[in-house]
């Protein structure tokens, strides 16, 4: 058996070692592994930096441990593009105080993954599924409007904002906003929270049959946390035949192709002195691609 | 490598974490910074739910000789052995070998060009690579400094 099939059977005995040994082995490991399991359940957590979102993971990682659930979260922060660095620090806002063996938080650097989200963190929720986790959290790197990646993965998508985010037009715009299907508006405690929601109400309601509810949460006292979790509970895993979903899914696994790819490196060297071109390089990927599929 | 930077205890001064966490970044290393007041077993736990290679423990509270040993203590007790741990803050001469008796690799005090403790990283993950006791859990005997 494998070191990763290995390391799963003992995970699923229970071992938190081991888990932790395999979500690493899942990230280093080439090609990238791939579970079966039927009944992951992912929440994706996104919106811009500073709006709270791993504060609030924290209050609701609270009540899902009340009610018996046990939750494993995955948090990305970015890696720096000039040293491959990374400063991981979400895990400071999720647990003020250690909440036991039914949390699990691994912190993961984004790396130079399309959309801040590694094609690597799908078989990881799967792993973690397989272990028994039942309620697995993406908090995806802090993101502005364009992000979509998260919503094509993840099975329900909660985006939270804050006060202050400007008026009616910025909630106007196309974006995540159309893709969540929870949207949360933090930082209730302090002014200008509840005309930032009206202002997404506003946007929502000119869709006419745009029934998303705009919840207004403080993560920080814990004002409407269990309205938040019981609308992300009923909220229903996305539906496989969403057009845009698919479209992402299908970018997401082509870029992972690209980035994953074995000569990439090289590719690279050779585009900075000129010795092919960009069109070049994509024939190789692409007609490799096509190989390894036949 | 993956770096855990640890505040144990009530000590709650944190600037030299957040420098070393931010020298580390810049050396190109993945840095997870625990946050204020954790618990020897708090710590040990993150290490591991992190899979960290290397756990630095910043304190200056004076409380060293009671936090650092028990956190050296349970990371061997939790099959993590081959943690490096290093430590930084206010250590008087007089506690450094106790210290590097509890498996601690490296002590930083104030003052330390961060580039020291980089260079540190490097010939840790040298030894380690070559199979030289280098984690708290291995032979004791050779420390940085």
């Amino acid at each position: 058996m494998s070191n990763i099939g290995q390391l799963l059977e003992l995970a699923k005995s229970g071992d938190r070692r081991s888990l932790s040994r395999l979500v690493t082995e899942i990230s280093e490991s080439s090609p990238i592994p791939q579970f079966q399991s039927e009944s992951t359940w992912t929440l994706g957590v996104t919106g811009p930096p500073g709006s709270g979102k791993s504060t609030l993971i924290g209050q609701m990682i609270k009540h899902w441990i009340a009610a018996g659930e046990s939750v494993a979260v995955l948090a990305l922060d970015p890696t720096s593009p000039i040293s491959g660095g990374s400063f991981l620090a979400d895990r400071i806002r999720m647990g003020g105080e250690d909440l036991g063996d039914n949390v699990f938080v691994r912190s993961i650097a984004s790396g130079n993954s399309p959309g801040g989200i590694s094609p690597r963190i799908w078989p990881m929720c799967d792993a973690l599924s397989l272990c028994g986790w039942t309620r697995i959290v993406v908090e995806t790197v802090g993101t502005g409007q364009s992000e979509f990646r998260i919503a094509a993965l993840a099975d329900r998508l909660l985006l939270v904002d804050g006060p202050d985010r400007g008026d009616i037009i910025q909630a106007e715009k196309a974006g995540i906003l159309e893709l969540a299907d929870v949207i949360a508006v933090n930082k209730s405690d302090l002014p200008g929270a509840d005309s930032s929601a009206q202002s997404i109400r506003m946007a929502l309601s000119l869709s006419g049959d745009d029934n998303r509810e705009v919840l207004l949460v403080s993560a920080l006292n814990g004002y409407g946390i269990e309205k938040l979790v019981s609308t992300i509970e009923s909220c229903h895993s996305r539906t496989a035949g969403n057009e845009m979903i698919m479209r992402e899914k299908l970018i997401s696994e082509w870029d992972s192709m690209l980035v994953t790819h074995p000569e990439i490196d090289e590719l690279i060297a050779k585009l900075c002195i000129g010795s092919i071109t960009v069109n070049e390089a994509i024939h190789v990927v692409g007609s490799s691609i096509v190989q390894s599929r036949e | 490598m993956r770096v855990v930077i640890a505040k144990p205890g009530l000590d709650g001064h944190d600037r030299g974490a957040k420098v070393i966490a931010r020298a580390l970044r810049d050396g190109g290393h993945d840095v997870i910074y625990t946050g204020l007041r954790k618990t020897p077993s708090e710590i040990v736990k993150i290490v591991s739910d992190e899979d960290a290679e290397v756990l630095g423990i910043s304190t200056l509270s004076g409380a060293h000789e009671s936090l650092i040993p028990k956190i050296c203590d349970g990371l061997r007790e939790d099959g993590i052995g081959n943690t490096i741990v290093f430590t930084g803050g206010i250590i008087p001469e007089r506690d450094l070998e106790l210290l590097y008796k509890s498996g601690v690799r490296a002590v930083f005090g104030p003052g330390t060009p961060t580039s020291d403790v980089l260079a540190f990283l490097d010939e840790a993950l040298l030894r380690k690579q070559n199979n030289n006791p280098i984690g708290v859990g291995d032979d004791l005997g050779w420390h940085w400094n």
